[in-house]
Parts: C-alpha cells; structure tokens; sequence
C-alpha cells in the first residue's frame, strides 16, 4: 500500500477455514476452564455473558449444550422486584445493559414468562422519563438496549418512540456517522447502536444511508478486517457493528466480503477454539458471538441466519413477529 | 492507590481484621445451581464477600467506605460498588474534594472504564466545580489522545460550565501533533458548531486551515471529512468555493491520487451536475472516469461502493 495505516497482516499460518466443532467445545467449557473467565464471565457482567455464549450457540444450533434450566432460574433471581429491572448477577443492581441481556436469552428460548414483563416495562420507561438511569450515563447505546427490550416484550408503545427518534437524531455528525451523545465522535459501535434504533423505530428514512454507508464501508482496511474509527487497528468486534449497519442500509454488498471473510476467519483459535480481537490474540465468548455473526451476515450457510438489528436468530424474531426496518435501496 | 494489590504482602483478609469480626460474610449466590462457576483469588473472594454483607445490611460507616476502595481496586468496573459507594458519601458527608483525588488516581489506573468517568461526573455536579476537569482530561488524553470516555466528559465540562475558550488551541496542538487524531477534528467541528460558529469568514479560515493540513498530510480521511463538514456551512455547496477546487484540481495535477480527493472530485461533480452546470468541466464524464480509477486501481477494496457510484452516473448521463 502507499499509504501508512494502521492495521495488522496476515501470517500464512492463519485458520482459513470455520472451526465449528471447535467453537462449541470452546463456549461448552467455558464455564469449567478456571483460567479462561476473567475477561468476560466475571460477576459484574455475566448476564451478558449469558447472552453472547448462548446466542453463538444458537447461530451454531449447538444450544443443547448450554444448562437452560439453571439459565432461567438464574434470570428469574436477578429481577429486582421494586425496580422490576435485571442485575448482572444476583445481588448487583439492576441495569438496561443487562436487562436486554437478559430478556434477549429468554427470547431465544421462548420463556419470557419466566420474568415479571410488566417490571421490566416499568424499569425501562422509568429512565426515560429521568432523561436517562440511575448511573446517568445518557447515551445511544441505552437508547438501543431501551426499544430493544420494549419491542421483544411488544411493549414499544411503553415509551415515547418519537423521543428516543429524537435524540438519536441529534447525535448525527458532519460526516454521516453518529456517536454516543450530541456532538461525539463518530464510532461504528455507536453507529449500530443508532441505526438499529431506527430500525426498531421504524424510522430509517432519516438517516444519510448513502454518505452513512461510505463512513462505514472506509472502515474497511487492506488486511480485510474493520476498525471503529478513522486511524483505529481492526477489531472483529467492528464485523458486526459495521456490517449489521451496512445490512440494516441494504448496502452490505459494498465491502469486500471475501477479504473480510479471510480476516474474521484468521481471528479463530485453532487450539482452544474461539474467536479473538485481532489474529494471534487470546480468544473470548464476545468475539467468538461478533465472529460468528459476521460470517452469518456474509452469507456463510454453516451457520443459522443472524438478523442484524437484534443480533439473534432471525428464527427468533420470526417467531416474534417482529419486523425491523431495513432499508430498501 | 494499590496499597491492597496482590503482591502486597503486609494485605490482611477481612476475615483476619478484628474490627470486621461482627460482620459475617455473605458468599456470591449463583442462583440455586451455578450457572458457570467463577474462578477468583482468595482476596477479591473475602472483599466481596463482605461487600455483599454491608450491602444487605445497608451499613453506612467509614469502614464501608473503606471496604468499597478495596473493591474498586480489585475491579473498578463494578458498578454496584461505586453506586454504593456515592450512597455512602451522601450519608457520611464525606468530603468530595478528597473524594476527587481519589478518583483521579483511578481513572489513571483505568481510563476506558464507563464507572470511574461517571463518578467524576457525579462528584462536579455535586460541587458544582469545573477547576481541574479540564486538566484531567488533558492528561488522560495525552496517554491515549482517542480515548472517548475522555472526550465525553471533556465535552459535558465544557459544554455545562462554559469552557469553551481556550478549547481551539488545545484542538489545534493535537492536531499539530497527529494531524490524522480524528477526535481532535470532531473536537474542532464541536467548537465551531457550539462556540464560535458558522460565520462566512469563520467558514473561510476553517476551509483554508483545512487545506493546509490536506497539502501536508494528503491521504488523511479525518481531515477531508472536517473540510466537507465546513462545506456544509458554505453557501456556495462543495463545488462553488474556488479555493477549494483549485487547490484540489492542483492536487490532481501534481499526480496525488488520494482516493479522499478522487472521492471529492466525484462529489463535486455530483453537486454541478444536479445544480444543473451544463458547461462546467464537473461532469458526468469525470465522474465516471474518477469512479473507475478508484474501483481498479486507487481503492479497489471498495470496488462494489465506486461500481455502484458510476452507476449513478451513468444514469445522469442518459437523462
């Protein structure tokens, strides 16, 4: 390349093909090997450990193999009764993070029976009408978690959609892209967390999708592999955030898929299985979920149909009945 | 702040410190059967286990103050902890000055950690005092010039108590320092849009700054999205500012091939064409000429995009 940039290269020795018996193995032990928690099964946010273990299962209908029983009892113990919200763990205060988290798993296994709905509702619609939760930390992604989890409840209509429109909106940028509050950054994640709210919303025709998919396609660095903002390394974490977007804009054929096909499939371990950050790098649940779903979006048929606004089964959302926006182009 | 770390070996168990002896402690409760058992050290196993009991208790003491720093150390992402944390510095009537101090040390033990930048937050709103923010994040952003936890909070300061004055020269030395920072460019755009504004001469000595940084750096996509943004401000559009598409046609013929410019070049092409400049040399033609150096040759990774752009153009040409 003429330019400098910041990104990685790929070593001869790299996986080039889909490890999924290894990725199984991987998820289905993760809860025995002591070594391998630290980084995402600690305490404070096992409940979403929970979800990106058992979606990556269900993209890969290896399901079977997690303890649903001992999951949803888990869940049912972790709503606070006066907020009606969902802690991280038992014990810990309730969160939006983890209560999408946590409605997100018994929607997968269709047991939302399994908690107080009407809580959850009175949870989530509670922060908006304080202009933000408890830790005050108003921004895009509680947004997202928020008609997220309204919509899987079918409780949209909980909360003022124009409202949460509203405020996404005012985080658009000069260059197309959106951060976490008004006047941020542009970052991919954040760019997800926005258009899916959109999606949900039903209200993408508000977004710039050709100037918004071009931020988005230059994210896209010659070793294949995405970043999150200009001058950042690659993350395949960015895989999903960059290309749900692109998805949810009908503009998904605009990457080069085969290279970034290559680069998420050199993310794999093939020794303990998972996927990582970046090529060489220890693996984990978060990635091996974003590793996966990525190559679903891309069109890999080993592996179930992700949709990309929920980042679920899309035999989920079919079953839901749910129907997020996806532009036509 | 690691006076607790593990290597430390003065460190004394909870279980061991006399007075913690009328406290019994509360084991993690993983549900009637756990899920997925959690590996930890002796030491966190012992503070949280008496985390837990003063939470159930709901104790309000110095100790408990205490207690939670223990936890913070051994994972200050927990957000329990600092909640309870400010629940006990409201009862204590501890005073937040010091508490500042102490959160600064953390913050510079884990700068991209949502908890510790809220619990900044939290402690200016309750003093209603702005003072060292700016410095704060300054030095946060020196070890790591991306971080966003550091530029939200950075932006909230400035943006609640006012501070904008001295903001473009802080913009302007990172810039200095890594004119591809494209958080010191958004940075920019911020204290155009909120402080200084959109003014027809403002607008010309940003088109200009801009440019000057492009003719240093010229494949830098950070700076070429900050001149569109300008442009947007411009009554003129992207096409009818003749600085800018001078020095861009002077790029051009000094052989820069920068797919940002080419890129530009197509875009002003796209604004004559539906301005309706039939005799501007900003045509369809160029367009798709740009358009197919960039898919062979100049940016082919995003052939599909530039396949997809002629394909537009194509279609004004028929019109």
């Amino acid at each position: 390349m003429a330019f400098t940039k910041n990104d990685v290269k790929l070593s001869g020795d790299v996986p080039k093909t889909l490890l999924l018996q290894k990725h199984s193995d991987y998820l289905a032990s993760y809860g025995l090997n002591k070594d391998d928690f630290e980084y995402c099964m600690t305490e404070h946010l096992r409940m979403s450990g929970i979800y990106w273990t058992l979606t990556a299962m269900e993209l890969m209908n290896q399901s079977s193999r997690m303890p649903k029983e001992e999951i949803i009892e888990f869940i049912t113990s972790c709503q606070d009764n006066e907020s009606g919200g969902i802690s991280a763990s038992i014990g810990h205060d309730p969160h939006i993070l983890y209560t999408l988290s946590a409605v997100q798993v018994l929607a997968m296994y269709d047991r939302l029976d399994a908690i107080d709905i009407e809580g959850v509702v009175r949870f989530v619609t509670s922060m908006q009408q304080e202009d933000g939760d408890k830790w005050g930390e108003v921004d895009t992604r509680f947004s997202f978690c928020a008609v997220m989890t309204l919509s899987l409840l079918q409780q949209l209509d909980a909360i003022n959609v124009t409202k949460a429109v509203h405020f996404v909106l005012s985080c658009m940028n000069f260059d197309g892209g959106f951060g976490s509050r008004p006047g941020s950054e542009s970052h991919a994640g954040l760019i997800y967390c926005c258009v899916g709210t959109l999606s949900i919303c039903k209200r993408m025709e508000a977004l710039h999708a050709d100037e918004l998919a071009w931020w988005l396609c230059e994210r896209q660095l010659p070793s294949g592999g995405l970043n999150g903002r200009p001058e950042k390394l690659p993350d395949l974490c960015y895989s999903w955030w960059v290309m749900s977007s692109l998805s949810m804009l009908n503009r998904i054929h605009w990457v080069d898929k085969d290279n970034l096909e290559k680069f998420i499939l050199a993310c794999q371990d093939a020794e303990t299985g998972g996927f990582s950050d970046r090529p060489g790098n220890i693996t984990d649940p978060f990635h091996t979920l974003f590793g996966l779903a990525g190559l679903s979006l891309l069109g890999n048929t080993s592996i179930k149909h992700v949709n990309p606004t929920y980042c679920m089964p899309q035999e989920t959302i079919d079953r839901l009945k749910l129907e997020p926006q996806k532009l036509h182009i | 702040m690691s006076d607790s770390g593990d290597s430390d070996i003065t460190w004394t168990f909870y279980k061991d410190r006399p007075e913690w002896s009328d406290v019994t402690p509360v084991p993690e409760n993983d549900g009637p059967k756990p899920v997925v058992v959690i590996a930890h050290s002796e030491k966190f196993e012992d503070v949280y286990d008496y985390f837990r009991a003063i939470l159930q208790t709901n104790e309000k003491s110095e100790r408990a103050l205490h207690l939670t720093k223990d936890a913070v150390d051994l994972n200050p992402a927990n957000y329990t902890v600092w909640q309870y944390r400010r629940d006990l510095l409201q009862a204590l009537g501890t005073d937040l000055r010091s508490e500042l101090d102490y959160v600064e040390a953390v913050i510079k033990q884990s700068p991209k950690n949502y908890q510790v930048w809220h619990h900044r937050r939290v402690l200016v709103e309750w003093l209603q005092d702005s003072d060292l923010e700016l410095e704060l994040t300054r030095d946060a952003l020196l070890q790591d010039p991306k971080n966003y936890h550091a530029w939200q909070h950075r932006q909230w300061v400035i943006k609640t108590f006012g501070l904008f004055e001295k903001e473009m020269e802080f913009v302007d030395n990172l810039i200095t320092e890594d004119v591809r920072n494209n958080s010191a460019w958004n940075q920019r755009y911020f204290v155009m849009n909120n402080h200084l504004g959109w003014s027809d001469i403002n607008v010309q000595k940003e088109i200009r700054y801009t440019l000057e940084k492009i003719n240093f750096v010229k494949n830098n996509e950070s700076a070429w999205n900050y001149l569109r943004g300008v442009l947007l401000h411009d009554a003129k559009g992207l096409s009818g500012n003749t600085e800018v598409t001078s020095f861009c046609e002077e790029l051009y013929s000094n052989k820069c091939r920068s797919p940002y410019l080419l890129a530009f070049l197509i875009d002003i092409c796209d604004e004559a064409i539906k301005k309706g400049e039939i005799n501007s040399l900003y045509n369809a033609e160029k367009a798709l000429n740009l358009c197919q150096a960039l898919a062979t040759k100049y940016d082919k990774i995003r052939s599909k995009y530039w396949n997809f752009i002629a394909e537009k153009f194509r279609k004004y040409q028929s019109n």
